[in-house]
This record gives structure tokens, sequence and C-alpha cells, in this order.
């Protein structure tokens, strides 16, 4: 789950991070009311999840009440690269000496928790990855272990900081790391980590991914999930259940498994047509699941066929033939079906579907043969 | 033979008194797996179809000389079954479990490489292991397994996918060709797992003459797989790929599965193994039929 920077600034908060006082505000007097209450200079910040918001005129400096409210104005509403801004975030202006940049992710080929800090901040640390490597300290912490304070230090010393920011640094990466792990975050990162030309060091920008799989430790994580950005389809889904995700093309995708679904998405490709989605039903395949899958795919009106690619194993063919002649009844489809069952009693599924074939519904016996067909389906439905 | 699992492995199953151990760790016995126990701190001294069950893995070991589990805990509280696995005494842990936060994953991960370093764990979100005619433990259906045939030359599978992992099963079936074992590592972030840790065991073992790899993009096990296999390996691997076509920043339904910042393509993927002297598939039908290529050339 991805937050919004008000999110993960109240994230950080509650670690202790330290910030600069702000207010999130969703309408032009709630945007002026929380500057009255910061004081002047604020920094109004469009909150959408998509770099390049400064370019693209999202973030503006006010000095009173007149400027925030033009401001705000302008901003709320902005689409930004597609994303429309509901949100803005107002801030008390930071003096900046030096701008750093500092994150935890996990680093799946070590197996450990990886840290970067770097004295070249306020930039895509990407860039500076590629154009001077030697510019980014990293850290490798055994989750084990975690971050001591002296390696902390020792890293600290690495990035080659003003000796200013050494301090405040080792205390925000500490706290940062207590954030990225007791928070159970994919992803805690500050850019830019901003020194003040008073000494302080504090924590500008807030970037956080956490793991879906650990709400039941953090129910609080349930308002991060309700403002996932998510296209209608794939809300209409996440409603459902099910694991979807949208493409730009126009043959549906259902598959058992998500391995078999990225494979599914792969074959429509390579035999010249476009996919509309991957959609994962995972092991069940019953009536309740497919009506519920059809019924997201049906709602997409790109979509001009659908491909049913189901491989029994535990779930047998015989059951999973019957969930889709039972959904196919409790689902409009105007679009042309293909369906690939193969498996544990596919044999047994491929009769019980026999006599609901036709031109709407077809069955190919391999998956490339099925891919052929409901690409061929989907050109004749235009 | 056979890697991992064989025919003397004796299986206590962590949540057998649950929905999902219970169908499985009855379905595994039927198999042939030697399901010897489950365990229950509340149900300890009650049985599961006549499977006795035991308060902890250590005195399920003490009684039936486990020497592998096979976790079906909901999420929550799998670190803690890990670890109660681990302390108990078995070498291997098979954890099917899904939905695992990845950071419990990465502290028993290394947990485990520090203090019980003799001691292999399989997934979590993994269909499990079969080395088929002589066990399974987990999810797979057996009967899409072919057993080896002696005197043939039979294939060993390693893949992260589920439902893939038994359509390269029931290919392989297809064209007649046996599997020594078929192992299932699972597509989370923090496999216990890796594809190296099989391809060093099927390169090890006599019976196994070729090796079918079955990844997914993101990540870089499956890099790391192509240089182990430049390096290391003797016998030939049949590979495919899953997710050519993923968008970049969409996890496809597995919490591993994800293209970030242009990293763990399919492409770069099959390049790296190509270049390791690996064939490719592009569809896991084409897989199968280059394995039938393959082991007709042995």
């Amino acid at each position: 789950m991805d937050l919004f920077e008000y999110q993960g600034k109240q994230f950080f908060a509650s670690y202790g991070i330290p910030m600069s006082p702000g207010e999130a505000a969703s309408t032009v007097d709630a945007a002026v009311a929380a500057a009255e209450r910061i004081g002047y200079p604020v920094v109004v910040k469009a909150q959408v999840q998509v770099g390049g918001r400064g370019k693209a005129g999202g973030i503006k400096l006010a000095n009173d009440a007149a400027e925030v409210r033009t401001h705000a104005g302008n901003i709320l509403g902005m689409d930004i690269k597609g994303h429309t801004v509901e949100i803005v975030w107002i801030e008390l202006a930071s003096d900046i000496a030096e701008e750093y940049y500092a994150s935890f992710t996990l680093d799946r080929s070590a197996k450990k928790h990886l840290g970067l800090l770097s004295a070249q901040g306020g930039v895509e640390i990407e860039a500076v990855a590629e154009t001077d490597p030697d510019a980014i300290a990293k850290i490798w912490i055994d989750p084990v272990d975690g971050l001591t304070e002296d390696a902390a230090r020792a890293w600290v010393a690495a990035a080659k900081l003003n000796p200013a920011a050494t301090a405040g640094t080792v205390d925000i990466l500490r706290k940062l790391y207590t954030a990225y792990t007791e928070g159970d975050a994919d992803l805690t990162e500050i850019n830019p980590l901003i020194l003040k030309p008073t000494g302080e060091v504090h924590a500008l920008d807030a970037k956080v991914t956490l793991d879906g799989n650990s709400e039941f430790r953090h129910p609080d994580y349930a308002q991060y999930d309700a403002t996932q950005v998510r296209d209608e389809r794939e809300q209409a889904a996440h409603e459902k259940g099910l694991q979807y995700v949208g493409l730009d093309g126009y043959v549906g995708v259902i598959a058992n498994g998500a391995g078999l679904a990225m494979s599914t998405v792969d074959i429509v490709n390579q035999v010249g047509g476009q996919p509309a989605n991957f959609l994962d039903i995972g092991g069940g395949a019953n009536a309740d699941v497919m009506a519920g899958a059809l019924e997201v795919i049906t709602n997409d009106h790109n979509v001009r066929s659908i491909f049913i690619n189901i491989f029994g194993g535990i779930t047998k063919g015989d059951e999973v033939a019957n969930g889709i002649i039972t959904a196919m009844g409790r689902v409009e489809i105007t679009v042309p079906i293909v369906i690939r069952l193969d498996g544990t009693n596919a044999d047994e599924g491929r009769a019980l579907l026999e006599p609901h074939l036709s031109n709407m519904l077809q069955l190919r016996p391999t998956m490339v043969e099925a891919a052929e067909a409901v690409v061929a389906a989907a050109g004749a439905g235009n | 033979m056979a890697i991992f699992v064989d025919d003397k492995t004796k299986v206590v199953y962590q949540g057998l008194t649950g929905s999902q151990g219970r169908f499985y760790g009855l379905l595994n016995r039927d198999y042939g797996t030697q399901v010897v126990a489950g365990t229950n701190p509340k149900k300890a001294g009650t049985d599961v179809d006549g499977i006795p069950v035991y308060a902890t893995v250590a005195h399920a070991v003490e009684a039936t000389g486990a020497t592998a589990s096979c976790i079906f805990i909901p999420a929550p509280g799998v670190k803690d079954a890990v670890m109660e696995a681990a302390e108990g005494g078995v070498k291997l842990i098979v954890a099917i479990t899904e939905g695992v936060p990845a950071h419990d994953e990465a502290w028993f991960y290394n947990k485990l490489k520090r203090d019980f370093p003799d001691v292999q764990l399989l997934g979590p979100n993994c269909p499990g292991i079969i080395s088929p005619g002589r066990a399974n433990i987990g999810i797979t259906a057996g009967h899409i397994a072919k057993a080896p045939v002696p005197g043939r030359p039979n294939v060993g599978i390693v893949s992260r996918s589920g439902t893939l992992t038994y359509q390269a099963l029931y290919e392989l079936k297809l064209n007649d060709i046996g599997v020594t074992t078929c192992v299932g590592i699972g597509g989370d972030p923090v496999p216990g797992t890796s594809f190296i840790d099989c391809l060093q065991a099927f390169e090890a073992d006599p019976d196994t003459k070729a090796v079918m790899m079955i990844g997914e993009i993101g990540g870089s096990a499956e890099e790391e797989a192509a240089a182990f296999i430049a390096d290391k390996m003797s016998k030939p691997v049949v590979s495919y790929i899953a997710g050519v076509t993923a968008p970049p920043g969409k996890k496809m339904g597995h919490a591993g599965a994800i293209v970030s910042g242009g990293k763990g393509t399919a492409a770069a993927k099959q390049e790296a193994l190509q270049a390791a002297g690996v064939r490719i598939g592009q569809n896991p039908t084409e897989a199968g039929t280059l394995m039938v290529e393959v082991v007709g050339d042995l």
C-alpha cells in the first residue's frame, strides 16, 4: 500500500521523526485555516502518488492567507500526470542548508534490509546511482540484529554528510528503521532529509509503502487501504477479494493461480491480442468466485472476448465446469468466452460444458489454441 | 533417488486440526507420505483420523521421530510456527501459508541461517514438494505427477508459481517424462529455499538428468540461478518465465512478482538464462516440448 505524503508524515511522526508542523486539507477554506494555525510562510503541496508534482506547479510557497487561497485553489482539482489532486498538505516552510537522501527497503537478493544514505538529496536516487554511485552509502542490516547505534554512526560517516548533521541524522535513521520494521513497511524513504541553517535535521518529504500482509497486526492500516489509488475496475475486483490488475487491451483474462494468470496474459500477447486485465481467482473456482470474476470483467467496456484458463489440481475440472455454467446463468454476458480446462477431471469438466458450447462459449484443448480462438473472437465481435 | 523428501521422510503437520491442514494432511497420507503427527497445544492427546496430535513439534519429534514439518498455520502464527519447528528438531520445514508479512520472513530466514544452519525452510506461500511415487508434502495434486521411470532420464522441477508447477508436472506427464522431485519455492519476497538450493541438489542427485525451472517477474532469483547454472551445472536446464508482458509497478498476484525501477523483467531473466545455456520456452507447453528434445538427446 502506497501512502500519500501527508499519510507518510503522520506515520513518521508517530515514530518521533522530526518534521515541520503541517496539516492536510481538502478544501481551500480548510487550507487557509490550517495555514493560520501553522503560521507563515507555508508550502502548499499537492498530494498525488506520482513524481514531478513540483514541475507541474503542484508545490507553491505562500506568505499569507491570500496566497494560500490562490495556490490551494489552483492546486486542488489539478491534474498531474492523470492523477487528480484531492488533498493538499500545508506545511511551515523550512530554511534549507543541505539536502540528503535516506531510505530502507528489503534487498531480496541479500535477504537483508538495505539502508541507503546520500549527501546528494532532493533529486531522484536512481539518477544519483547512475551518475555517481559512490555518493550513496549502503548498509545491509540483519533483521535479527537490527540497526545498532554504532552501525548507524559508521554508516553516516561513510556518507560524508556535513559533520553538523551527524547526531541528528543518526537519530532520524534509527527512528526511520524502527518505523520500517515495526510499521511493516516495504519502503520508508526521506527525500530530502534536510539540514537547516540552525543545525537541526528533519524530514521534508515522506514516501512510505506498507506491506498489506501485515494488516492483522496494524488494524489502523485499513485507513490507508481505503485511500489506495485504483482504477474503477481494480476497485470493484478488490471489493470482491479478487487479485486483479487492469491492463489496456480487450481480451478479458480469468485464470486460477498467479503464475497461470501471468502466463495467460503473456500468451494472449504472443498470439497478437491485447489482454484487458490480469485476474487470479485462486484455487477455488466455484460458482460464486467465477460469477464475481465475470462481473468485474464484463463491467470493463473495452472487453470484447473472455479467456477462462483453468488448471485443475486439487480443484476438480467437473466442479470448475459447474461453477462456470452456474456463473454464466447469473451474469449477463454479451461477449464470447473461450475456455481451456485441463488437469484433474478435465474430461468430465469438458463433457459438462459440451451441451452449452456455441460461438459464444467455445472450448479449446490447449492454452495456445484457446488464446488464438479468444483473440479471433474479439476481432469478430468488433 | 529424489531431493529433500522421499518415502523415509516422516512429517508432522502444524495445523493438522484446522480445515486446510486436515484436508491436505490426509490427502498427503493417502498419497503414501509418512504423516506421523499433528500439533495443536489445545488438542494434545487427540487424533485426526488416527494421526496423533501433540502439543508441540518437539513432543511430536520425540514421540514419532518426525524429520520434517508442514505448516498450515494462519499467517499471523507462521513466524512462531517456523521457530517451533526448528527448535523442535525437524530438518525440513514446508510452510504452505500465504500472506506472511515480509518482515517476518526476513527475520526467520536470517534467524534459521544463524541458529539452525542445517534446517531447510521451503516457502512460505508455496505449494510444497513432491517426490512422485514417494512422498507429497503440501497442496500439489499427486496424480498429475509421473513417478520416475528406472533406466530412463528423469527430470527435476523447481518453480516459483503454484499452478504453473502443476502445469509443468502435467506437461511432462503428457510427454511420458518421469519426475524425481518437484519443488515449489513460492512467490514471496524472501523464500526460504532458492532456485540455487534446488539446482544444487538436483545437480548432486544421480537420478535427475535435467531440470525444468519455472520463474516469474520480480527480484533477481532467476539471474542468480543463471550464474549458478553457468558455473556449476553440468545437467541441462529448460526454463519458462511468466510475466513477459506485466506492466511495471504492479504486483501480479504474488507479493514478489513485481517489476520495479526497471528491474526484475522477464526479458532480463530470459537473457541471463539463455547466456547460461538454458533453453527457454515462451509458454509452459513450449517448455515441455523443449524438455522432450533435451531428454531425447540424453
